[in-house]
């Protein structure tokens, strides 16, 4: 492993991405193009339906007060109390119900729980005066009151986005930029010189890494103060969860690069795996409402991990231990590919 | 003459299809060797296995008495018959890069002089004309001074004055006594810049040696040249080997005096009358059946 070869490709490769201007344009403009949209899309919150959390049987629920009968209302039953009530600090949840405590929590700043709170206490009166004799005995719940900022959709959506641009930018960048290579004999020149593939590959995911952490830095220092996106946890933890989360990705693109010629079957390939990839590891959506089957698919994704982390930092205040297991899924898949990738790797 | 590579019954075969049949070669300390054949006459195929760019199906290649390793590439310098180059960097970083690559390097100024591409030296690769391209993969051959030098169809492409500006080049090269091993479709590229040259067909060389040994040793006679319309050959059968080339004829011939007797005992025009010798084109073609560029 010579350092002054691996400096020198990367040298060059940063001078050819640098200097492609519609290229490094649009790695900047994708993503805050795609944010600004989604925050003008999402400015109002005329769509939003009532969401009230249940921690418990929802069955039971029904039978115990007549608030639970109430239409135009979602109940989703949750499995964690903690995670939930922290999801009504984030306006995520408008009202959550612990079922067996017979408690119920709303947030003082969320003008959907204050609705939700009247409709709760007037299930309980005829007339909008007395108590109706056959609720007479019907449960009461206890107020917790709770306060934080409401967590938009452009909050939410902003990790998913930067994880977005690094996966296309990653996979095309890396993966597509080698192919076109290996077609038209740039790594058939290079083979000729005492330059080993490990010294190209290293500099290539290197380069590539540092181009996307620095576009993903600057896009997230410019989102987020245009858009007071709030950031709940540890910056360094985020630096740390996206540094992983490229490295697996650009591994992807070494993977796919390693023996074709064809760009375009390597520009099919890409797209098979970018565009599940997308959509499954929840960019766009929660994963929480679909398929259990697609849940687990999802998991093979590096980017479902890269942005369950990220959220979970920015939005949730997630520490090191809590993303502890996102960061070794990331490393694991990260030197699996890169092995797999380096060794079938052929300049030719 | 220091003997510099010795290649003995190199092989290579791609399936069922032998690319290369056995072939023995050596070449010496400051020659150049043109290696001439066809499009599929197996020359790339033997120069990327001498490069060590392809592995043998068989055979060896002894460099300096040693085989041939991954350490023979610092002493290598490599023109491919076709390179793209990364894009976005000058023709001056492009050298720094190869220049990187290798332990022992020529200083940058000398390399632009060498091969004049002092006047574009901060122009973007993607911007050179062909003979500017050409030096410059020639610049990167030479990037770490090789011992020896593989060009490979350096030329194709080039119109002519670039071409004669790129020979200029090579013999400058030359005069420093390198071994260089060119492949080629030109024979007056070939008759200009080789010192040897070998004549390869079907993966065989067929025929080596200086290029007027190689015409001595094949011809002992002279062409002559008419132009067609002067001659109606159907009616004025020709007592000699004749040949006809588009709107021409040409009468080979061992005596001169006799043959430009009879051609005017026939009443032949010989207004436009040209005597040449035989090149290697002719050589080419009588030993392989076919014109060199078919």
């Amino acid at each position: 492993m010579s350092i002054r070869r691996f400096l020198a490709v990367l040298k060059a490769r940063n001078y050819e991405f640098i200097r492609d201007k519609s290229a490094l344009g649009w790695n900047f403009l994708f993503p805050i193009l795609i944010v600004m949209g989604f925050a003008f899309a999402f400015s109002d919150n005329t769509l939003d339906t009532f969401k009230v959390g249940i921690y418990g049987d929802q069955d039971q629920a029904t039978s115990e007060h007549p608030f639970f009968t109430s239409r135009h209302i979602k109940f989703v039953t949750v499995d964690d109390l903690k995670s939930s009530i922290v999801k009504v600090e984030r306006h995520q949840l408008d009202m959550l119900f612990d079922l067996n405590q017979h408690r119920y929590w709303i947030n003082n700043q969320s003008p959907n729980g204050y609705i939700l709170e009247r409709v709760l206490l007037g299930s309980q009166l005829i007339n909008g005066e007395q108590p109706a004799s056959s609720v007479a005995d019907m449960v009461q719940f206890a107020k917790t009151q709770v306060s934080g900022k409401e967590i938009r959709y452009v909050d939410w959506l902003l990790p998913g986005v930067l994880a977005m641009n690094i996966m296309f930018s990653a996979l095309f960048g890396v993966g597509y930029v080698i192919v076109r290579y290996r077609k038209n004999g740039v790594l058939k020149r290079l083979k000729a010189t005492p330059l080993s593939a490990g010294e190209f590959l290293l500099a290539q995911v290197i380069s590539r890494l540092g181009l996307v952490m620095v576009i993903t830095i600057i896009v997230f220092i410019g989102t987020s103060l245009l858009l007071d996106v709030p950031m709940y946890g540890s910056y360094f933890n985020l630096l740390l969860i996206f540094v992983l989360g490229s490295i697996s990705v650009i591994s992807i693109g070494l993977l796919i690069a390693a023996r074709t010629a064809s760009e375009e079957f390597a520009g099919g390939i890409l797209n098979l795996i970018s565009w599940p990839m997308m959509f499954l590891s929840g960019v766009w959506f929660s994963l929480e409402g679909i398929h259990p089957w697609f849940q687990k698919l999802a998991l093979i994704f590096p980017l479902t991990h890269l942005i369950s982390g990220a959220r979970a930092i920015m939005l949730d205040g997630a520490g090191f231990l809590e993303i502890l297991p996102y960061l070794a899924s990331l490393t694991i898949m990260s030197l699996v590919l890169l092995a797999i990738g380096a060794l079938t790797f052929r300049w030719e | 003459m220091q003997q510099v590579m010795e290649i003995k019954n190199l092989v290579k075969k791609f399936g069922s299809f032998t690319a290369v049949n056995g072939i023995d070669m050596t070449l010496h300390e400051g020659v150049c060797l043109g290696l001439l054949g066809p499009n599929g006459a197996g020359k790339t195929t033997t120069i990327e296995i001498l490069e060590g760019i392809a592995e043998p199906t068989s055979g060896s290649i002894l460099f300096n008495g040693h085989a041939i390793d991954k350490s023979f590439r610092e002493t290598a310098g490599i023109m491919f018959q076709s390179t793209a180059l990364q894009e976005f960097i000058t023709v001056q970083e492009t050298l720094e890069l190869f220049g990187k690559f290798y332990q022992r390097t020529l200083p940058l100024a000398e390399l632009a002089d060498k091969c004049a591409l002092g006047d574009f030296m901060s122009k973007d690769t993607r911007q050179l004309s062909g003979g500017q391209r050409q030096r410059l993969l020639l610049a990167i051959a030479l990037v770490n001074d090789p011992a020896i030098l593989f060009l490979d169809e350096p030329t194709t492409g080039l119109d002519p004055q670039s071409r004669r500006n790129f020979w200029q080049l090579i013999r400058d090269i030359k005069q420093q006594n390198k071994t260089i091993l060119l492949t080629t479709h030109y024979m007056e590229e070939a008759y200009e810049l080789c010192d040897e040259i070998a004549i390869m067909d079907h993966g065989d060389i067929i025929a080596r040696g200086t290029p007027k040994q190689l015409l001595a040793e094949h011809f002992n006679s002279m062409i002559l040249q008419l132009p067609a319309a002067d001659i109606d050959v159907n009616q004025l059968p020709l007592p000699f080997n004749y040949l006809q080339h588009n709107d021409e004829i040409e009468i080979e011939s061992q005596d001169i005096n006799a043959t430009l007797q009879v051609l005017l005992a026939h009443h032949i025009n010989l207004e436009n009358l040209k005597i040449r010798n035989h090149t290697l084109d002719d050589l080419f073609l009588k030993l392989t059946g076919h014109e060199l560029r078919a």
